[in-house]
C-alpha cells in the first residue's frame, strides 16, 4: 500500500478495553495507511464499535497505544481527535435531530471555521463571508449525496436511509483524512445499499480519504475493502486481503460455516 | 439556476433572517404599528388601549428589558439545552452593577456605608454609587454578569438536566441573601433603592445629552412625553439584541450549541468542545440577563432584591414553554404573552366592573363573573380579597399560567410558535388540504 519508510496514518498497538468484568477489546493491533480502505468484521458484540470509540477517545483503553501519524493520541479529548482529521458515523444514527440537514452538515464544518460568538453575533465582514463560503461547501456535499430535496428539513423527519446519508455527509464536511464508518448500510434495502457503496467508492477514489469500514454485509466488505481484520469476542482472529481472510480456517470456524462460508462459496463459483 | 429553480444560488439571500419579501413587509408593518401607536396616532393607539388600558405604554416598556433577558435565556435553555433557573440571579447581578456604577452621584462610593433603618439613613444609603454615565454602566452590567456566569459555569456544566435546574436555583437564593447582607448597595430588602435614570451623558455633567426621563422637544423635531421616549429607547435596545441573538443562533457558535443540545457525544466527536461551549452559553445568556436586569431596574426606577427572586426565573421558563423553546419568534411571542396577559386580564376585569350597573350581555357577564365581597357566586374577586375562593385577578393570572404551561407541555411542545406554523401551513395549502 505505502512505502515501508512512511509512517502509517493510524496505528493501534495492543489495546485492551474492559468494562468491569467484560473485556470488549483484547490486545488488538492494526494499522491503516493513507488512502486505504480497511475493514473490521465480526459478529455482534465482537468489539467493533468499541474500537471506534477508543479511536475517537470516547472510551479510554486500559492498555495499549493509539498513534496518529506517529504521535500518541491517548488521553486527548474527542473534539481534539476530530480536529486532527478523524471523522466518523455511528451505528445508531446520532444526528442533531432538531437541526436541518444544512445545519447538521454545517456543524461538520465547525472545525474548518473560525468565527467566534461575537463575530457571529454581529454577522459582518469575515464572519458572514466564512458562513457563506462554508455554506457553498456544504451544498457540494448535498449534491454529491443526492439529498437536495431534504436540505431544509429537520433531520428527524427524514427516512432512515437518508439519515444515514446525512450522517455520512456530516462526517465528510469535516474534510477528514480518516473516516470511520460504523455499519453504513445496516437496515438498508438493496438499492440504498448500492447507492451507499457507490458513495464509499467515490470517497476513496476521488477524495482519497482513508476509511475503516465496519459492516455485516459481507458482499459489500469483500468488494470494497483493501484489507480486512476479523474480530471475535474482542480477539483479533485474522487479518489480510479479502481473499486471505475468506480462506482462513480460523475465520471459517469462528463463523461456524455460516455467513462467511456462504460468501466463500459465492465468490469461488 | 435553470436546473434547480428552487435552489437559491445566492446563499446570502437564503440565510437572510427574513428570506421572503412577505416576511420583510410584515416586520416593517409591525414596527410601523408600534412606532405610530407610541406616537399616539389616534386610530392605532386605540388597539393597545383596548387590551392594556390607557396606560398601555407602561406594561409594554416594562416588558422590553425582560424580552432582552428572555433572548439570553433562550440561548442557554432553548438553543444549548441547559435548563437553568438562575436567570433572575444574573439579572440582579446586572442591575446591582448598574446601580453601583451609575447610581447616586452626590455621596459617591462614600455613601456605601452600613446603615440602620432606625437612624433614617435609608434614603442616603440608596444614594450610594459612582454616578457614571449609562454608556459605562449598561455594557458593564452585561459584562460583570457574564463574568459571574463564567465563574459559576465550571460547576454547572458538570451536572445535567433536572440537577442543573436545581443547582441553579441555589444562585437565586445566594442573590437574595447577598441583597439582605449588603443593604448599602441594595437598600432596604423590601422597598429597595433608587436606580440611575435612562439618560445619556458624556461624563457626569449636570444636563444630560439626551434625557429619556423628561417630557420635551426631541432634537427640535417632535414633542414627546417621558414614556414615549423611554419606550423608543427600550425598543431600540431590543432590536439590537434580537438581531445579535438571531445572528448568533444562525452562525457557527449557535450551531455548536444546538449540536450539544441534541447529541452531546456526537457534537464532541464532530469537534465541538462540549464544556467550552456550555460555559460560553452560560456567559452569553448571563450577559443578556445583565443588560436586561440593568434596564429593567432603571426603567422601574426603584427595585429591591426580592424582585430578583425565583418567581422571575420561573417567568422565563413559562416564556419558553408557552412561546416555543429554541426559536426567536417563540421567545418574542412567549414574552409578549407572559408579560402582557396579566394586564389584559386586569383590563378586562376593570371593563367588566364598569358594566355591572348597565344592562345587556356585558352586564350579565359581569354579574356572573365578578364578586365584590362575599355573598354572590362570582369567580373573580374585585375587592382585595384574602387567598381562597373567589380568587383575585392576581391569583387568576397565576392559575391561568399554571394551566397554560401544562397544556403547552402536553399538546404543543413548540409553543405558540408551533401553533403559528400550523396556521401558516394550513393557509399555504388552502383550499387544498394536502
Ligand atoms: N459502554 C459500555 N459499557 C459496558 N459494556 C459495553 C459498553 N460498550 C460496549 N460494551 C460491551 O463491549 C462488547 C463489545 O461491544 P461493541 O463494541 O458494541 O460490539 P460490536 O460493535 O462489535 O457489535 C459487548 O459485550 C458490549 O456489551
Ligand atoms: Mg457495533
Amino acid at each position: 500500500m505505502s512505502d515501508s519508510n512512511t509512517t502509517p496514518l493510524l496505528e493501534v498497538d495492543n489495546i485492551t478495553l474492559r468494562f468491569g468484568g467484560v473485556t470488549a477489546i483484547n490486545d488488538v493491533s492494526f494499522k491503516v495507511n493513507d488512502g486505504e480502505l480497511f475493514s473490521i468484521i465480526g459478529p455482534n458484540g465482537a468489539g467493533k464499535t468499541s474500537i471506534f470509540n477508543t479511536i475517537s477517545q470516547v472510551y479510554r483503553p486500559q492498555e495499549g497505544d493509539i498513534r496518529w501519524k506517529g504521535d500518541s493520541i491517548m488521553g486527548i479529548r474527542p473534539d481534539a481527535v476530530a480536529r486532527m482529521g478523524i471523522a466518523r458515523t455511528f451505528q445508531n444514527i446520532e444526528l442533531f435531530a432538531q437541526m436541518t440537514v444544512i445545519d447538521n452538515l454545517l456543524t461538520g464544518r465547525h472545525i474548518r471555521m473560525t468565527n467566534s460568538w461575537l463575530a457571529g453575533s454581529i454577522w459582518l465582514g469575515n464572519a458572514k463571508r466564512e458562513e457563506m463560503e462554508n455554506r457553498r461547501r456544504v451544498e457540494d456535499i448535498i449534491d454529491f449525496l443526492e439529498i437536495e430535496q431534504w436540505r431544509k428539513h429537520p433531520v428527524a423527519l427524514l427516512p432512515y436511509g437518508f439519515q444515514k446519508r446525512v450522517e455520512l455527509g456530516r462526517a465528510l464536511a469535516m474534510e477528514p483524512e480518516l473516516l470511520l464508518l460504523d455499519e453504513p448500510v445496516a437496515g438498508m434495502n438493496l438499492e440504498e445499499t448500492e447507492d451507499m457503496a457507490r458513495f464509499i467508492l467515490d470517497i476513496q477514489r476521488e477524495l482519497g480519504i482513508a476509511m475503516i469500514l465496519v459492516e455485516h454485509d459481507m458482499g459489500l466488505v469483500m468488494d470494497l475493502a483493501d484489507r480486512i481484520m476479523v474480530l471475535d469476542f474482542g480477539q483479533q482472529i485474522s487479518e489480510g486481503t479479502p481473499a486471505e481472510v475468506q480462506s482462513d480456517p480460523a475465520v471459517i470456524s469462528a463463523y461456524l460455516g455460516s455467513e462467511m462460508a456462504q460468501v466463500s462459496q459465492d465468490t469461488s463459483q | 439556476m435553470y436546473r434547480r429553480p428552487l435552489l437559491r444560488t445566492q446563499y446570502e439571500q437564503d440565510a437572510a433572517i427574513f428570506p421572503t419579501w412577505f416576511q420583510k413587509v410584515a416586520l416593517g408593518l409591525v414596527i410601523l404599528f408600534f412606532v405610530l401607536a407610541t406616537l399616539g396616532a389616534p386610530g392605532i393607539e386605540a388597539v393597545p388601549k383596548k387590551f392594556l388600558g390607557n396606560t398601555w405604554i407602561d406594561p409594554v416598556s416594562n416588558m422590553m428589558p425582560l424580552l432582552i433577558a428572555a433572548l439570553g435565556f433562550n440561548i442557554l435553555v432553548g438553543v444549548a439545552g441547559q435548563v437553568s433557573l438562575g436567570h433572575a440571579f444574573f439579572m440582579g447581578t446586572g442591575a446591582y452593577t448598574a446601580v453601583t456604577l451609575g447610581g447616586g452621584g452626590d455621596g459617591g462610593i462614600k455613601a456605601c456605608v452600613p446603615w440602620h433603618d432606625e437612624l433614617g439613613l435609608l434614603e442616603e444609603a440608596g444614594q450610594c454609587g459612582l454616578g457614571l454615565p449609562m454608556w459605562i454602566w449598561l455594557p458593564l452590567a452585561g459584562i460583570v454578569a457574564a463574568i459571574i456566569g463564567l465563574l459559576v459555569a465550571p460547576a454547572a456544566v458538570k451536572v445535567r438536566g433536572l440537577y442543573l435546574a436545581i443547582a441553579t436555583v441555589g444562585l437565586v437564593f445566594i442573590g437574595l441573601h447577598l441583597g439582605r447582607t449588603f443593604p448599602e448597595f441594595a437598600g432596604d430588602f423590601e422597598s429597595g433603592r433608587r436606580w440611575p435614570k435612562l439618560q445619556f451623558r458624556i461624563w457626569k455633567e449636570e444636563t444630560p445629552l439626551v434625557d429619556f426621563t423628561e417630557d420635551g422637544q426631541w432634537f427640535g423635531l417632535i414633542h414627546l412625553a417621558e414614556e414615549q421616549k423611554q419606550l423608543f429607547l427600550l425598543m431600540t435596545f431590543v432590536g439590537i439584541f434580537a438581531l445579535m441573538s438571531k445572528n448568533l443562533i444562525r452562525s457557527r457558535t449557535g450551531r455548536a450549541l444546538q449540536a450539544i443540545r441534541d447529541r452531546d457525544i456526537a457534537a464532541e466527536v464532530m469537534g465541538v468542545p462540549e464544556f467550552k461551549y456550555k460555559r460560553l452559553a452560560f456567559a452569553i445568556s448571563s450577559f443578556y440577563a445583565g443588560i436586561g436586569g440593568a434596564l429593567f431596574a432603571s426603567y422601574l426606577g426603584r427595585v429591591s432584591p426580592v424582585d430578583f427572586s425565583l418567581i422571575l426565573s420561573v417567568d422565563f421558563v413559562a416564556i419558553l414553554l408557552i412561546g416555543g423553546a429554541g426559536t426567536m419568534a417563540g421567545t418574542v411571542l412567549g414574552t409578549v404573552f407572559v408579560e402582557l396577559l396579566p394586564e389584559v386580564v386586569e383590563t378586562f376585569t376593570e371593563w367588566l366592573s364598569d358594566q355591572l350597573d348597565g344592562s345587556g350581555p356585558a352586564s350579565w357577564l359581569a354579574n356572573v363573573l365578578l364578586t365584590s365581597g362575599s355573598g354572590d357566586f362570582g369567580a373573580i374577586a374585585t375587592a382585595a380579597a384574602a387567598p381562597g375562593w373567589p380568587m383575585s385577578v392576581h391569583m387568576w393570572n397565576f392559575a391561568i399560567f399554571g394551566v397554560l404551561i401544562v397544556v403547552f407541555m402536553i399538546f404543543e411542545p413548540l409553543g405558540l410558535f408551533g401553533i403559528w406554523l400550523r396556521i401558516r401551513n394550513y393557509w399555504k395549502s388552502w383550499p387544498f388540504s394536502y
